[in-house]
């Protein structure tokens, strides 16, 4: 074989870890669904996590801000850090950890209230805010960052069930802001939403990790190729591999990622 | 290349690609070798048919542009797939650009036979076409099978081009200055042979191609290069 060179340049230094999972195993009883995962999630970028169907991708996902301590007989193994302190911890307040963690569902789920309820409701049960001038700069902000301000600005008390699947998912991603988050998680947010709605979605991820930390699920490999910074593919409960995302979708280093990202799974 | 997708019609796509690419390399392989036969035999029937064949090849590079045009845009192809239908574009107006040259030594010869032969010159121009047909024939051989090794030892080789054609540039120069009567057949000679090193150079392009679709990389080393001997004053 020929020596060679790699056609991907390296990139300039790579952000340190926001989070991290360290040999992450978790078993739903006696099934183990997450094998010795151990992945970065980069600060101020997005990382996508990929894989087929029962991977262990949203398993993954949903340990970075303890949902499985919600599902009955899950187990969680191994260590998820958050500026390098385990969240497992037991002196780690689950609560704080959710407001520090934020997570956007696959379903919008907006609360049967008004818009501005929606949105006011984190910053309410966290006492972010004095007094109601500033509650309404909270929920302005929240609703300027999640690209949805300018479409509700004048309907602020009608029901955010009301709006349109789009509108809804961005309500609940300024709702997730509202409450200043350092992470946000997504179970593949745009999966109920048409072509145009996904578009601003992901444009609205582009420009939120200017501020935050992005941990994506999705099950579309073109969105994971154009909003993520970092791909880690997943199969079977293992993490197969981890790496650039420009690298993943142009040259991946493992047989299986190449056949799954280039449709060859059987 | 690998195969098998989920989706079956991709594959039949993919390798229709392949195929026309390879069409394309046995067709720009005999205009190379029928214009080089032309040159030595003095046979201005075959150069004539040389430049006539011609647009066959460039009507495959147009199809083949339009099929990976729609490839990207409806298949939406990822890693080796992706590499695949890049690199067989390029392969595609490489091959048109070899064509080309032939077709350009075949324009030549047809002045070269309304004078006296040069038989010294013209084996010259035979011994390096001989040379580039070969790694021609080698390098489209690699890319049949995606042997990446075999494509790197084509790769290395296009030194020995780079002699043969200085020496070819120095001896029509020789000829020229004993003789201004040759001028006129030396200067189509001299452009002759630089298209056929340039056939060289575009091989040596398709020898990259071929690691670049199969591994994502290039050949690490740099090319070995000839002396540069005739960018010096002599």
């Amino acid at each position: 074989m020929p020596t060679v060179l790699n056609i991907v340049s390296p990139m300039d230094a790579l952000p340190p870890p926001k989070m991290e999972g360290v040999d992450v195993k978790v078993f739903y009883g006696a099934k183990q669904a997450l094998f010795d995962v151990s992945l970065p999630v980069r600060n101020r970028s997005v990382t996508a996590m990929i894989g087929p169907s029962g991977c262990g991708k949203s398993t993954f996902l949903r340990c970075l801000n303890r949902m499985n301590d919600v599902i009955l007989g899950a187990r969680v193994e191994g260590a998820i850090t958050l500026d390098g302190q385990n969240v497992y911890d037991k002196t780690v307040d689950v609560v704080q950890l959710r407001a520090r963690v934020g997570m956007v569902f696959q379903k919008p789920n907006p609360f049967p209230k008004s818009i501005y309820d929606n949105v006011a409701y984190g910053p309410r049960i966290h006492g972010l805010s004095a007094n109601k001038a500033e509650l309404d700069g909270i929920v302005e902000t929240s609703l300027k960052k999640a690209g949805l301000w300018k479409e509700v600005a004048d309907r602020l008390d009608q029901p955010g069930t009301g709006l349109s699947g789009g509108q809804q998912q961005r309500l609940c991603i300024a709702r997730a802001i509202a409450v200043s988050p350092e992470v946000i998680l997504m179970d593949e947010p745009c999966s109920a939403l048409d072509p145009i709605a996904t578009a601003i979605i992901e444009e609205l991820i582009d420009e939120l990790r200017q501020n935050f930390t992005i941990a994506i699920v999705t099950h579309s490999m073109q969105q994971a190729a154009r909003v993520s910074q970092y791909t880690a593919f997943f199969h079977l409960g293992y993490l197969v591999e981890y790496g650039e995302t420009r690298q993943i979708f142009t040259n991946p280093k493992e047989a299986r990622t190449q056949a799954y990202i280039t449709g060859r799974f059987g | 290349m690998a195969n098998e997708h989920l989706f079956k019609r991709f594959d039949e796509e993919l390798s229709r690609l392949d195929s026309r690419i390879s069409e394309m390399g046995g067709l720009a392989e005999s205009q190379l070798a029928r214009s080089l036969q032309a040159i030595r035999e003095r046979d201005s029937g075959l150069a004539e048919s040389v430049i006539a064949a011609d647009v066959r090849i460039d009507a495959i590079e147009k199809d083949i542009q339009e099929h990976v045009l729609q490839m990207l845009a409806l298949r939406q192809p990822m890693a080796i797939d992706l590499r695949q239908i890049l690199s067989a574009v390029k392969m595609a107006t490489t091959l048109e650009r070899i064509a080309d040259y032939a077709k350009n030594n075949a324009k030549r010869s047809l002045v070269l036979m309304q004078g006296a032969a040069l038989p010294r010159a013209i084996g010259g121009i035979d011994r390096i076409g001989r040379l580039v047909q070969s790694l021609l024939t080698d390098v489209l051989d690699a890319f049949a099978k995606n042997d990446v090794a075999a494509a790197e030892a084509v790769w290395k080789r296009d030194e020995e081009i780079d002699d043969v054609y200085n020496g070819l540039f120095r001896e029509l120069l020789t000829y020229m200055m004993e003789d201004p009567r040759t001028i006129t057949a030396g200067t189509h000679l001299m452009f002759m042979s630089k298209n056929i090193e340039r056939i060289g150079d575009h091989v040596t392009n398709i020898a990259e191609l071929i690691a670049f679709r199969v591994t994502g990389t290039s050949f690490a080393s740099d090319r070995p290069k000839g002396s540069g001997a005739i960018y010096r004053p002599a």
